[in-house]
Order: C-alpha cells, then sequence, then structure tokens
C-alpha cells in the first residue's frame, strides 16, 4: 500500500468510522440498529504539534482517541502513522508500534493499578518492550519521576497515597515511559481541581516543548483547549463539524454548533451580560442521529436542504479552516465576545502574583 | 435583618480513628432572600459539609458542633426532629451533583416527585398531585410532560434527569435551593440551559439560591454574592462584582490565574503551588500559607481572621493587600 506521506507529518486519519450493532432483547436478542459512533473522520496531526478534539459527551471523540492507538477495531478507515496503516499491523509489528503512541486517561484514580508500587506501575511498560536491564530501568524510572516533577523517593509509594493531581503526573510519567511521539490525552484534566489542573496543563505544555511530542488532546472544557491547542476539531454525533487553526476556529466559527459551544461557556466575568442562544433539547441519540445534517433538530439556521443532505466538510478559507455546514457562507457574522479587561486591581494583585511565582523556589507547576 | 439564611461560626467534625476533624471550622455566611451566593472551592474545602449542615444531614461520624443556622428566624440546630422533617423539602430545598444516582432507577419519574409532595401534603389526591407534578415538569421545561411523568430515569438524558431533580426540589416552592455542582455532570449546552433555568424560576419565585460549585465561570454568571472556602474556613466573602474585580485573598487570586481564559493569550497558568491539605494534617497559623506566594513568618503562626475592608467585603488574610507588603518592601 502506498503511503499519503507528506513533510512533518506524523499522524493522517482517513474516512475512520465505528459503527457497533445494537441487539434488542435478552432471550432472543435481535439487531434493533446500529450506533456509528465515529462515522468517517479524517485529520492530520503534524510532529509536535496539538490537536483537540473537543464536542459533548457521545460526540465519538474518545472513541477516536481509542480507534487511533488501535486499542479497538475500525469499521472503516485507515490510520496513517509515519506512513504506515496501523489499521492491518499484525502482532509484533502493532506491539513496536505501540510504543510510539501512549495514551493518558482522564480518570487518575482508576488508571493505575493500586497493588502496583508507583515504580513498578513506570517500569511496566519498559520491560513489555524489553528497554534496558534492571538496573537502566530503575535509573528511568527517577529520571521520569523528576520529569513530572515528582521526587525518586515516590517510587515505593503506592497509588492511593497521591492526590489526584500527583496521580495525574504519574499517569503522564508512564505514557513517557518508552519515548512516544504520539501521546492521546483523553480529559486529562477534567477529573481535577481548578487549580491543580493549571499546574498539569502547564507540565504537558513544558513536556511538549521538552520532548517534542505530538498530543492528540481530547477534551469538553474550550477554555483548556484554546490553551493548550495548536488546531481544533469540533465533533458533533460521530462526525467532525468544523477543524482549523485555533485561532481561526475560536475568533470565527463557522459552524453553528461550534458558534453554540462557545457561547455556551461560562466566562468567569460577573460583567457580562448574558445574551446566549442555546438551542433547546439535549443532544440527539447516537443510535437514531437526524438526517442530512446531524445538527438541523438543533439550529437556528435550519433549511431544507440541512434535513436531507448530509454536508460535507469544505474548507472555508486557504488556511486550512474548514466547516461542515450548507450555509456557512451566508451566516450571519459572530459577536465575538471579549472578555471585560481586568480590574485595575485584579490586574495588578495578579501580576504580583504571578511575579511572585516565578521567583519561588517551587516549579513543580 | 433581611436575610433569609444567616450561620454563624458553624463548626462540623467528624469523628475518625486519627481524632476528631473539623470539615467545616467556624463559618459564618449570610443569603439574602431572592439573592444567589455562591460557595466556592475545591474538593476538600468544606462547602458540600456546609450545606449538609444546614439541612442537617451531615452523616455520621459526622456531627455539627457548635453554632448557629438562623433560618427566617429559627435556629435550625436546635429545632426539633419533626419540625426539620416538615422544613425539609418543603421550605428548603436541595439538588445535588450526579442526577444519575439522585434518581430512584426502580420508579417512574411521576412517582418520584409525587412521592415528594404527598410527603408535605397528604391530604392531596393522587390526581391532584399528577396534576401538579406534570405542571412541576412543565416548569421546568420538559418536552411531552404528561409522557415523562411515566417514564423511568434510564430513559432519560442527563440534562432531563437534572430537570426532574429541579422539578422534585421546586415542587413545594421552597424559600431557600440549595444546589450542590448542580451542572458539573453536565455538557456545556446542558449547563447553559439549567443555568438559564435556575435564573428565571428565581426571578418568578423570588427563592433564594446557595449554589456549590468549583465553576468560577458559574459563579459569575449565576451568585449575587460569592464565599470563597479553603480548608473548612471561609477565606474571602464579597459581591461576585467584587471578588472578579478586587481580589484580595492570595488564595482567590491563585483560583483566578489557573483559569485558562478564552480570549487571552498565557503561556503559563498561574497554578496554585501543592494541594489541599488533608484535614487530619493542617498546618499551622493560616491554612493556606504552604501554598501562598506572599507568605511570610506571620502567616505560620498566627491564624487570620475574617475581618471587614471594604463594604460588604470581608478577607482572612494577614497581608491583604497584597500590594501592601510589596510597597513596603520597596
Amino acid at each position: 500500500m502506498t503511503a499519503p506521506r507528506k513533510d512533518g507529518l506524523l499522524l493522517e486519519v482517513v474516512d475512520l468510522a465505528k459503527h457497533y450493532k445494537v441487539n434488542s432483547g435478552l432471550v432472543f436478542s435481535r439487531a434493533a440498529g446500529t450506533v456509528k459512533a465515529v462515522d468517517g473522520v479524517s485529520f492530520q496531526l503534524k510532529r509536535g504539534e496539538t490537536l483537540a478534539l473537543v464536542g459533548e459527551s457521545g460526540c465519538g471523540k474518545s472513541t477516536t482517541a481509542r480507534l487511533v492507538l488501535r486499542l479497538i477495531e475500525p469499521s472503516a478507515g485507515q490510520v496513517w502513522f509515519e506512513g504506515r496503516d496501523i489499521t492491518t499491523l499484525g502482532g509484533s509489528e502493532l506491539r513496536a508500534m505501540r510504543r510510539r503512541m501512549q495514551i493518558v486517561f482522564q480518570d487518575p484514580f482508576a488508571s493505575l493499578n493500586p497493588r502496583m508500587t508507583v515504580g513498578a506501575i513506570l517500569e511496566e511498560p519498559l520491560k513489555v518492550h524489553g528497554i534496558g536491564d534492571a538496573a537502566a530501568r530503575t535509573q528511568r524510572v527517577e529520571e521520569l519521576l523528576g520529569l513530572v516533577g515528582l521526587a525518586p523517593y515516590h517510587a515505593k509509594r503506592y497509588p492511593h497515597e497521591f492526590s489526584g493531581g500527583q496521580r495525574q503526573r504519574i499517569g503522564i510519567a508512564r505514557a513517557l515511559a518508552v519515548e512516544p511521539d504520539l501521546v492521546v490525552c483523553d480529559e486529562p484534566v477534567s477529573a481535577l481541581d481548578v487549580s491543580i489542573q493549571a499546574q498539569v496543563v502547564n507540565l504537558l505544555k513544558d513536556l511538549q516543548a521538552r520532548l517534542g511530542l505530538s498530543y492528540l488532546f481530547i477534551a469538553h472544557d474550550l477554555a483548556v483547549v484554546k490553551h493548550m491547542a495548536d488546531r481544533v476539531a469540533v465533533m458533533y454525533l460521530g462526525r467532525i463539524v468544523e477543524i482549523g487553526p485555533k485561532d481561526a476556529v475560536f475568533a470565527t466559527p463557522r459552524h453553528p454548533y461550534t458558534r453554540t459551544l462557545l457561547s455556551a461557556i461560562p466566562r468567569p466575568d460577573p460583567h457580562r451580560e448574558t445574551a446566549r442562544q442555546i438551542p433547546g433539547g439535549d443532544v440527539p441519540s447516537p443510535m437514531n442521529p437526524p438526517s442530512g445534517c446531524h445538527f438541523h433538530t438543533r439550529c437556528a439556521f435550519a433549511s431544507e436542504l440541512c434535513r436531507t443532505q448530509t454536508p460535507a466538510l469544505r474548507p472555508t478559507d486557504d488556511h486550512g479552516h474548514m466547516a461542515a455546514c450548507h450555509h456557512f457562507e451566508t451566516l450571519p457574522d459572530v459577536v465575538v465576545e471579549h472578555d471585560r479587561t481586568q480590574a485595575p486591581a485584579a490586574a495588578k494583585r495578579l501580576a504580583l502574583y504571578a511575579e511572585r511565582r516565578a521567583r519561588g523556589p517551587a516549579s513543580a507547576g | 435583618m433581611n436575610d433569609l439564611l444567616s450561620i454563624e461560626d458553624l463548626r462540623t467534625v467528624f469523628r475518625t480513628p486519627a481524632g476528631e476533624i473539623s470539615a467545616v471550622a467556624g463559618v459564618s455566611l449570610s443569603v439574602p432572600r431572592g439573592k444567589t451566593l455562591g460557595i466556592v472551592g475545591e474538593s476538600g474545602c468544606g462547602k458540600s459539609v456546609l450545606s449538609l449542615s444546614t439541612m442537617r444531614l451531615v452523616p455520621p461520624p459526622g456531627r455539627v458542633a457548635g453554632g448557629r443556622i438562623m433560618f427566617d428566624g429559627q435556629d435550625l440546630l436546635t429545632l426539633p426532629d419533626a419540625d426539620m422533617r416538615a422544613l425539609r423539602g418543603r421550605r428548603i430545598a436541595m439538588i445535588f451533583q450526579e442526577p444519575m444516582t439522585s434518581l430512584n432507577p426502580v420508579f417512574t419519574v411521576g412517582d418520584q416527585i409525587t412521592e415528594a409532595m404527598r410527603a408535605h401534603d397528604r391530604d392531596a389526591s393522587d390526581l391532584v398531585l399528577k396534576a401538579r407534578a406534570i405542571a412541576a415538569l412543565n416548569r421546568v421545561r420538559i418536552p411531552a410532560p404528561e409522557r415523562r411523568f411515566d417514564e423511568y430515569p434510564h430513559q432519560m438524558s442527563g440534562g432531563m434527569r437534572q430537570r426532574v431533580m429541579i422539578a422534585m426540589a421546586l415542587s413545594c416552592e421552597p424559600d431557600l435551593l440549595i444546589a450542590d455542582e448542580p451542572t458539573t455532570a453536565l455538557d456545556v449546552t446542558v449547563q447553559a440551559q439549567i443555568l438559564d433555568l435556575l435564573r428565571d424560576l428565581q426571578q418568578q419565585t423570588g427563592m433564594a439560591i446557595i449554589l456549590i460549585t468549583h465553576d468560577l465561570g458559574v459563579v459569575a454568571e449565576m451568585a449575587d454574592e460569592v464565599a470563597v472556602m479553603y480548608a473548612g474556613r471561609v477565606v474571602e466573602r464579597a459581591t461576585a462584582k467584587a471578588i472578579f474585580d478586587d481580589p484580595q485573598h492570595p488564595y482567590t487570586l491563585g483560583l483566578l490565574g489557573s483559569i485558562p481564559k478564552l480570549d487571552e493569550e498565557h503561556d503559563r497558568l498561574l497554578a496554585i503551588e501543592g494541594a489541599v491539605p488533608p484535614p487530619f494534617a493542617l498546618p499551622t497559623g493560616c491554612r493556606f500559607h504552604p501554598r501562598c506566594v506572599f507568605a511570610d513568618a506571620a502567616c505560620k503562626v498566627t491564624d487570620p481572621t475574617l475581618h471587614t475592608i471594604g463594604e460588604a467585603h470581608q478577607v482572612a488574610c494577614l497581608r491583604a493587600p497584597v500590594e501592601s507588603i510589596v510597597d513596603a518592601a520597596a
């Protein structure tokens, strides 16, 4: 098979799909339908880049992440990693490829084995991939702990002795143990407290700068995504509805769903007048998605065309910003909300805070 | 006194093998009628125990060890159990974070709403209660409430279930609604719907709301007044505008610095170092000092009390306002 190889490209996903058959009835079970969890998703990821997949629950973002790692088998489509289609790899080849792509899970409580010490948890991927001898591995564990802001003595402890933020650092260290090129971060901060979230987000950014990692960053929090990502793909019911450079997507969102998401976020500004257009209803069931454009049932701009024809992703400019909407050319301009500039007292104190922090001895954050 | 609820020096302790720990350590708060008080803090700061204490629902081995909870002129802590039961749900209602676990999966939604109504109105007929329940579902904007009345919780989405919880909580027209992270488990568009709904219902009924959350965005949208809690204490109290425009406590500053903003570019977020201390290993002096960038020797020994620094603005910090120490050093 020929590879669609382009310079600097690490990952290319082409028409990826995952359909689940749904049965009903306990005794005489029969096929009741198909859930198209992921329905023809394509995107590219360059080296050192962060692509964020955002969307609400059930939009297929986590399924996409697992398909990319081939933790589940796709129903259709290809995943090209450095020019090789990993959906056709088998056995040892696939295992070798897994060394290059790792995952950080959402729940730092469930994703670490409570019976293993942190040292054993970090050493396990090294053993699996046959890296180094015992002494080298112990040294590597120490290095990894240092990398994520933990101390060498932490290797002897068990996961329950750590806080949520520290556990997520361990999860990150485990993913980095085998020196991957791609790290899939599946909602890595959404289970953490705000102040801890910020520490972990900072850590992920630092590690990316130091190690040249590429992130596929799954999240539902658009503010975190704005902070982390270079490019953003917005998903709705198994399809990408908008994709593009972060600044373009946030400043000139083209798809009505992206606009909805952006206006729904509560802003930390009590002076803001909330005048938003929130569509009624919930995300429809993926069992029985609406015809045509999946969003038409909640869209203020929907026309007859939207009810019957599925819109394709079309470029909106020459810089890779694409949207899957029949009407994006004729939608009214978005009123981009600007947060009010910070009050002088708050700005001054936050600057002082930043200055003190930069000076402070601790740098684990 | 125009306050519907005023909590004075409330202490709630839990007995553990390691000794008694105080989850709420001397908290004073008040909520005026028709207003929303936002309580902000991270996990373990005592905000949920505070709300359970107000409902007198602290589970053993916890107990309220001191203070007063004045609700509409009577102290809830000295109220006989029967009177408290009559008041709970009727005049003070509560909604929780998890709409999946707060509803009983084996009863229909209608059964559960009418059960709550029945508890406070023994004489009404089933038909009257059903009509009232359907009206309640209608009020929280559930489409086709007559059909939903006979459905089970699993047939509904998360947002729909949270609406049912709100309908149930509001079915007796309470004076005070305590909402403990009501939108945390919901998607962002659904969260926006629920917040809009709560705001509208507050305007219609004039109820007061205590909104417990860790999300400063939600607080900014909903709250009139804000209390920031840390390790069982209120460290800052002010109007919502003052919390964002004139934040005083270093912990408040840290929280504000930790949230990524949508329209600002930062290279790094101003995270707060370390984590909330466990309640059995609280530091001496100011409980925030090990994580505070402004702390000095005095903070390690002196426990700051909440003092007034401006109109309706109180802070518990020896160093506030933080610019004064920098000016003094210069």
